[in-house]
């Protein structure tokens, strides 16, 4: 119970920082900021869990986020570069740092199934969380064509990371 | 030239008796979805799938009989041994879906 607490609480964390970048319409260099910065924060949340988890799905799952994420982030870079954009810090991408350091400090007190089960369920909400972020505010607020189409692909990949982590906390 | 006129004869009837040759039919996997989403093919075929994205994928067969792994820009193929339906799917990103009609 007191984990599905403190698993429930990592992942509402993260509900605020998108809020924010509803109001105002970011614009495209802060969405690449934003973007490249939710998938940081994920290979970061994975290398923590290869670092903890013995468990062979959790680490599958894990191995798989740093290898997507890294190749959108690579793409991301590459696109931002041939545009001449600069990825722009804002206070979206701050409060997504900020809140993902208290998770991963509250995940680093877990060990064994207890990490397992508390990372599989916050990957399952923070891929929900940054889905909701792209379908309702990034993808529509980007004016690059070729930026929006870099979103959409990256759409459907965290939608498919959402479904297998869903798949992974639920063999847990 | 009878003999001859005879090695003909048996080679047309052994060609209208052999069964179709196996054919490679392909799929493309872009955007995190596989193009077509369906085909039909026969026993003996080959599969082959062409990645355009920049990830890995993999094409899994629900009934676990196969896993092809498909790195990106390169391809996977399984040759087909028996009829069905087989369904399958990426086990990295499991919203990609796939179906395979196999005829015997």
């Amino acid at each position: 119970m007191l984990l599905r607490i403190i698993a429930a609480s990592a992942a509402l964390m993260l509900g605020p920082a998108f809020a924010m970048a509803q109001g105002a319409k970011p614009n495209d260099a802060q969405i690449a900021h934003i973007a490249y910065t939710a998938d940081q924060i994920d290979i970061g949340a994975a290398k923590l869990a290869l670092q903890k988890s013995k468990n062979k799905e959790v680490r599958a799952f894990a191995q798989d986020m740093v290898r997507d994420h890294t190749a959108v982030n690579q793409k991301a870079l590459a696109l931002l570069k041939k545009l001449n954009v600069k990825p722009e810090d804002n206070d979206t991408s701050k409060s997504l740092s900020q809140q993902a350091k208290a998770t991963a400090a509250s995940l680093k007190k877990l060990n064994g199934a207890a990490f397992d089960k508390a990372y599989a369920d916050n990957e399952v909400e923070y891929h929900k969380t940054v889905n909701g972020a792209l379908e309702n505010t990034l993808i529509p607020s980007a004016n690059n064509p070729e930026l929006k189409e870099l979103l959409q692909t990256g759409l459907k990949i965290f939608q498919g990371h959402q479904q297998h982590a869903d798949q992974v906390a639920k063999s847990l | 030239m009878a003999t001859k006129l005879w090695g003909v004869a048996a080679a047309a009837l052994a060609l209208a008796t052999l069964p179709a040759a196996a054919e490679t039919i392909s799929v493309n996997v872009d955007k995190l979805s596989y193009t077509p989403a369906e085909v039909s093919a026969h026993v003996g075929d080959t599969i082959e799938w062409v990645n355009g994205d920049f990830l890995a994928h993999t094409a899994t067969a629900r009934n676990k009989e196969w896993d092809v792994m498909i790195m990106r820009n390169k391809t996977g193929r399984i040759t087909l041994k028996h009829g069905g339906n087989l369904e399958y799917y990426c086990r990295f990103h499991p919203n990609m879906t796939g179906r395979i009609s196999v005829a015997e």
